[in-house]
């Protein structure tokens, strides 16, 4: 042990650096958000609570291919289908169950006429296990509170798709 | 008719003392986690209450509202009664404290004794919690912690044989009254920074927190406890840093004396230099807590044995001889 560091050992120097620099950092600007009151920003691609859009007349753009019923890994989707009166194929029935999703943005990437997407809302906690079982009803009133954002979400994501 | 009221007034003198003990605990916790927070540049807890002061009460009440699960296979009676045995020994020391030159609860002459006792009795309610879990960490936990807190009372008892050698006296209050000119912080400064550092392995705090390092023991002794008996443990170990503060406060930094005898100062009353003292003090605690990193064990037990405990005894005999040579030794 040379005698610099004796001295350094003796009179804890490196402990009272540290000291010194923590309590600089006390106050300096805090790093983190004030996360309920204050929020970071969300990439236009964020994979949030899932949404049906419609057309701007009000017709909703789910055809019922369940090509996201296909892809989904986590086997979440449940859709059923028949034919409507004007001879389009809708869906009567289109659930998601939220426990299942593993929010990986398959459907919305399979899905030919954007209209499953992932909106960027993430604080849609509950308190029961029920709300979370997600059907056409709550998907479309999703769309419809979140459809300015999905919509330029989309089209600022559309050169990368 | 005497007698009860006698019996009253002591109760109310109690609870007058332990109820501000307990919500300052809670306090604590807070200042806690705030310093620690701030150091590494996030906000910690500031939404419950003004300044997120009241977030402990919010996890106290929440801890009561929880299960407590008591594990099959433990010896049910000392698991029960570990924590309690913890709160009660970290709550009963406050019994000597001084606060001003009036306001103590119990003015017994071998105040310092009593207190020395009492944290060292501390380390029983972990052997107890540990070993009562039968469980694996939990019992390293207890091992640990036992050893280290033996081998850290050993160099805080010669520490406090060097305040006492200046004083002549084991009375918190005389204790107290020695430093009117001189803090023993400053001829016995080395016994400060020994005392400080074992008070922070007396109460398991970083940098020696290896009763409960999270890394390696999950939590330690306190592995198996849940709900309002892991609350207990949880009050009981910073009732006990407290204390420590207020030991350190009393023995080295004059108690409830102001620093300096003038005007603005000695109007403030008493405990309330003390509490400053308590204050600073558990902010260095908070800010060490931050800034290093753990122990290994051989290290912490070569720290008490072969460093702090020769180097305090040599100073036993310094201060002795210096208190001899300049006929100054207290009671002459």
């Amino acid at each position: 042990m040379s005698i610099i560091r004796f001295f350094k050992t003796i009179f804890m120097i490196d402990f009272l650096t540290g000291l010194i620099m923590a309590i600089k950092e006390i106050f300096k600007p805090k790093k983190t958000i004030n996360y309920p009151f204050e929020k970071g920003s969300i990439s236009p691609r964020a994979r949030g609570e899932h949404a049906l859009r419609r057309y701007p007349n009000g017709e909703e753009r789910c055809i019922a291919c369940k090509l996201c019923e296909a892809v989904c890994p986590a086997q979440a989707i449940t859709i059923e289908s028949s034919e409507r009166e004007d001879g389009s194929r809708k869906t009567t029935r289109y659930d998601i169950d939220m426990l299942k999703c593993i929010y990986c943005g398959l459907c919305e990437q399979s899905c030919p006429v954007d209209a499953i997407v992932q909106g960027p809302n993430f604080e849609f906690a509950t308190e029961t296990r029920e709300e979370l079982y997600y059907n056409k009803e709550k998907l479309l009133e999703n769309g419809d509170r979140w459809e300015n954002i999905l919509a330029a979400n989309i089209n600022a994501d559309s050169s990368h798709r | 008719m005497a007698e009860l009221f006698i019996f009253f007034e002591q109760i109310y003198r109690i609870l007058f003392l332990l109820i501000p003990v307990l919500v300052s605990v809670a306090m604590i916790v807070w200042l806690d986690r705030r310093v620690w927070a701030f150091v590494q540049k996030r906000r910690g807890p500031n939404v419950v209450g003004p300044f997120g002061l009241f977030q402990t009460l919010a996890d106290a009440l929440k801890y009561i509202f929880k299960e407590i699960i008591i594990p099959a296979s433990s010896n049910k009676v000392i698991f029960i009664l570990a924590p309690i045995v913890t709160m009660t020994l970290a709550l009963i020391a406050w019994a000597v404290i001084p606060f001003s030159e009036t306001f103590v609860l119990a003015d017994i002459n071998v105040g310092i004794l009593y207190l020395f006792a009492v944290s060292s009795l501390g380390v029983y309610g972990i052997i107890m919690g540990g070993w009562a879990s039968n469980s694996k960490y939990p019992f390293l936990g207890a091992i640990r912690s036992a050893a280290q807190m033996v081998s850290y009372e050993v160099s805080i008892g010669v520490i406090i044989i060097n305040v006492l050698l200046c004083v002549g006296s084991l009375n918190l209050s005389d204790i107290v009254l020695a430093q009117k000119d001189l803090w023993f912080v400053i001829p016995l400064f080395p016994m400060f920074i020994i005392f400080f550092i074992s008070a922070l392995a007396e109460t398991n705090r970083p940098p020696f927190d290896l009763p409960e390092a999270e890394a390696e023991l999950v939590a330690g002794y306190q592995t198996e406890y849940s709900g309002m008996m892991y609350a207990m443990f949880w009050l009981g170990e910073y009732a006990n840093i407290l204390l420590m503060c207020a030991m350190g406060s009393i023995l080295f930094l004059g108690g409830w004396l102001s620093p300096i005898d003038l005007f603005p100062f000695n109007v403030i009353p008493a405990p309330i230099w003390l509490i400053l003292k308590i204050l600073f003090l558990f902010i260095l605690f908070a800010l060490i807590k931050a800034i290093v990193p753990r122990y290994r064990y051989d290290q912490l037990m070569k720290l008490g044995w072969k460093i702090f405990l020769p180097f305090s005894l040599i100073y036993v005999v310094l201060t002795a001889s210096f208190l001899m040579y300049f006929d100054l030794l207290p009671g002459n």
